[in-house]
């Protein structure tokens, strides 16, 4: 926690991101590598969807993320609000388009691989339903920090946007419990352990990781780009003011 | 049916649309900098 604060300071977090984006760049080259070869060629057939598993390496991933992102959203919504922690809004700003990019992907890799497996490219299913509200959840958080002239209160809208939409989360991730839904039950996060063969799961994590450290690399680029045009913009108010 | 053309094409769209973002991000990331050292902006070290 005393870390995180540390890194609050928004010229520290700069210091940071410059030292670690080509450590983490070079690190998702490798890990996307690994793992593509894993799941394109090593990973064998599914017993029940055949050669289709090969969308779950790319699909699952891409849910963890756009939700595990969205929390991200709440989270800096929280500091944003409760404790006016100035790199919490450029952060969200920088946050918010990878989410939703990682949440298309994840509808679209679903929406194919449902048309061979279940007959149709899309059902209005819970599962699926609450996914596309995460999407339009994070589309609205990204329309609304830029909806106003002052970014001050289009940051404070989305963050209180980002708050009440997180109750999305677990209703994505419990919706296969609480519904008869067509969208098969965890198979990873469950009591009693994955029901996942290892042949499948090892390619499914290292893709997993590889997305996620592009995740990183690309809010981090973001955030310290949103941290330049917040500077901008302040020398753009300086110069009206004096003129 | 065949299955190629969706695992294909799934990760197709998965390339486009985050090869897409790192390209949007990149790019909007330089014309921010130009925009920054125009205006005489850098941050000293």
């Amino acid at each position: 926690m005393a870390q995180l604060h540390f890194l609050a300071n928004p010229a520290r977090f700069r210091r940071f991101s410059q030292r670690a984006l080509p450590v983490l760049s070079f690190a998702t080259a490798l890990a996307l590598a690994v793992g593509l070869y894993l799941a394109l060629v090593v990973s064998p057939p599914d017993y029940q969807q055949g050669e289709m598993v090969r969308i779950m390496f790319v699909h699952v991933p891409a849910a963890w993320i756009a939700m595990a992102g969205y929390m991200l959203l709440a989270a800096l919504g929280a500091s944003l609000l409760v404790w006016r922690h100035p790199l919490a809004a450029l952060m969200a700003r920088g946050a918010a388009p990878v989410g939703a990019v990682f949440c298309a992907v994840c509808l679209l890799t679903g929406s194919l691989w449902g048309r061979p497996m279940w007959g149709t490219y899309w059902v209005w299913d819970a599962r699926l339903t609450s996914m596309l509200l995460l999407f339009f959840l994070y589309l609205g958080h990204i329309a609304l920090s830029r909806a106003y002239d002052d970014p001050g209160r289009g940051d404070r809208a989305a963050a209180i946007l980002a708050l009440v939409g997180a109750i999305n989360v677990p209703i994505i991730k419990f919706s296969v419990d609480w519904w008869n839904t067509l969208h098969q039950p965890a198979s990873m996060m469950r009591l009693g352990g994955p029901a996942i063969h290892p042949a499948i799961l090892t390619p499914l994590l290292v893709m997993a990781v590889a997305l996620l450290l592009l995740y990183v690399v690309l809010v981090l680029l973001r955030t310290d780009t949103e941290i330049d045009r917040r500077r901008l913009e302040l020398a753009e108010d300086v110069r009206g003011v004096a003129a | 049916m065949s299955h190629a053309p969706f695992i294909v094409g799934a990760y197709l769209v998965a390339f486009v649309a985050l090869a897409g973002l790192v390209i949007v991000s990149l790019a909007d990331r330089r014309r921010v900098r130009r925009d920054i050292a125009e205006r005489g902006l850098e941050r000293k070290r």
